[in-house]
């Protein structure tokens, strides 16, 4: 569905999408290596399990949400790739990560 | 020429329209008058509890008459469901007060106990903190305890507006959208509503008009001052069940949503204020620490209807018969007895004994000293 243009020449950075590793580019959103990885969909809604992938991808809709470094629901369209993150796409509701002891 | 009716609401926010959700059960021709564009913003603003406890502290009759509502809104969510198809999400399992200090907790069930001397039926208790976790995990270090009250509850206040819209609707209901109301003129046998778009007659009218209801009841001779009460409410993005139980600043929608309030500002604006937004959002982490990693969807502010002691308005004209006026800062919890109980009466013509403690001569010692 999506492909990159053939002069895209930025370097490589590795992440982990769903535990896998995946190379992605200098200045990909995390929403763009998720669709160059091949994938239209990163979420199921938490009300009706309905697939969403990035539909707007400026920060709008809220559709492109998945767990970024154990954040979830983080927009993936606004946050940039950095080396070794953990990309996580979601099903359902996420449940927020009880903080650690001592905040 | 008119439209004639038999009874014309004015104000088609939650309050408008739970009366005339009751009265149009009852047969009279009817007609809803609602105020023009962004009206109806304590309907739209507000958090969606349906709170019985504290409520009425100086005013028994307050706290009588909330904790009759409670206990006739599972009619009402009933009828809706019936009458539209529609869920407003309505859970009552209880709710909770959190109290966050030693001196709040002693203060809380000081309240709750001055109540209960007074005559509160209210199912109150007053929880330590473990007790309270094992009706709510997660909560801060900082919760010492709080009361719980098992006539509490929450439901889905936009899906209540709308599906008391459609119930209107069905039944046939007149609606006079986008309409302010000019002047009320009593007539020989009933009144005349006139608005920029034509009049209305009516033969009884009910000012359920919310903020604008100060302006309309000395029309029929009535002093209603109402004054905006500002609250900021900030909306969470979906999770996984965190809260079984609504608190009275904190709950978790039926879709995951987790919506942290409340403010009670005395202001009359509704621009969004981020040092209020960060106490509230700084309060709802102390008392739950998990909602630190949740992300802000949106936040918005909103205007509570308050009279000058807090407790509702329901008064008939002193010298025009059939025409009345109700305010009060509770539509959600209030609408089931706005309802059932409220709009019988007003198209018998005569408000209940039980509502005599809420008219408007207890305003006039609040007039004097201003």
């Amino acid at each position: 569905m999506y492909a990159r243009l053939p002069d895209a020449r930025s370097e490589t950075i590795a992440v982990a999408i769903d535990g896998e590793p995946f190379e992605a580019r200098a200045g990909d959103t995390v929403a763009a290596a998720l669709l160059a990885s091949g994938r239209a969909a990163m979420r199921s809604t938490p009300v009706s399990g309905a697939p969403r992938g990035p539909f707007c991808m400026m920060g709008v809709c809220y559709d492109c949400l998945v767990t970024i470094d154990d954040a979830p629901n983080q927009q993936a369209c606004l946050v940039l790739v950095a080396p070794g993150m953990r990309i996580r796409t979601q099903s359902g509701p996420v449940a927020l990560a009880p903080p650690a002891e001592g905040v | 020429m008119s439209d004639r009716y038999d009874v014309a609401v004015v104000g088609g926010g939650l309050v408008g329209a739970s009366i005339a959700f009751g009265l149009r059960a009852l047969g009279p021709r009817l007609v809803v008058i609602d105020g023009a564009g962004a009206a109806r913003p304590a309907s739209r603003a507000n958090f969606g509890l349906v709170w019985v406890q504290g409520k009425g502290e100086d005013a028994p009759a307050y706290a009588a008459w909330t904790l009759a509502a409670a206990r006739a809104w599972p009619r009402l969510a009933a009828e809706l469901r019936q009458a539209t198809g529609q869920d407003v999400a309505m859970r009552q399992a209880g709710g909770v007060h959190v109290c966050l200090s030693r001196e709040a907790f002693d203060a809380r069930a000081a309240l709750v106990e001055r109540m209960r001397a007074r005559g509160d039926e209210a199912r109150v208790e007053m929880l330590d903190r473990e007790a309270l976790l094992a009706r709510v995990p997660g909560l801060g270090a900082d919760v010492v305890g709080g009361s719980f009250c098992a006539d509490d509850g929450d439901c889905n206040p936009l899906r209540l507006l709308r599906a008391l819209d459609a119930a209107l609707a069905a039944a046939g209901v007149a609606r006079r959208g986008s309409t302010r109301v000019e002047a009320i003129e009593p007539m020989a046998d009933g009144f005349r509503v006139v608005t920029a778009s034509g009049a209305i007659e009516a033969v009884r009218v009910v000012l359920a008009a919310g903020l604008d209801t100060a302006r309309l009841a000395p029309m029929i001779d009535l002093d209603v001052p109402v004054r905006a009460n500002k609250g900021h409410v900030i909306a969470l993005g979906r999770v996984a069940p965190l809260l079984p139980l609504p608190l009275s600043t904190l709950r978790q929608t039926d879709e995951g949503a987790v919506l942290v309030g409340d403010s009670w500002e005395d202001r009359a604006d509704d621009a969004v204020d981020s040092a209020v937004l960060g106490a509230i959002a700084r309060r709802a982490i102390r008392i739950v620490p998990a909602l630190a990693a949740a992300r802000v969807v949106r936040a918005w502010a909103g205007s509570r209807v308050l009279t000058p002691d807090g407790v509702p308005v329901y008064a008939a004209s002193p010298v025009h018969p059939g025409a009345f006026a109700v305010a009060c800062h509770s539509g959600v919890t209030l609408a089931a007895v706005h309802a059932f109980t409220l709009a019988p009466a007003l198209l018998e013509g005569q408000l209940p004994a039980t509502l005599a403690p809420f008219g408007t001569a207890r305003f006039a010692n609040v007039r004097a000293a201003a």
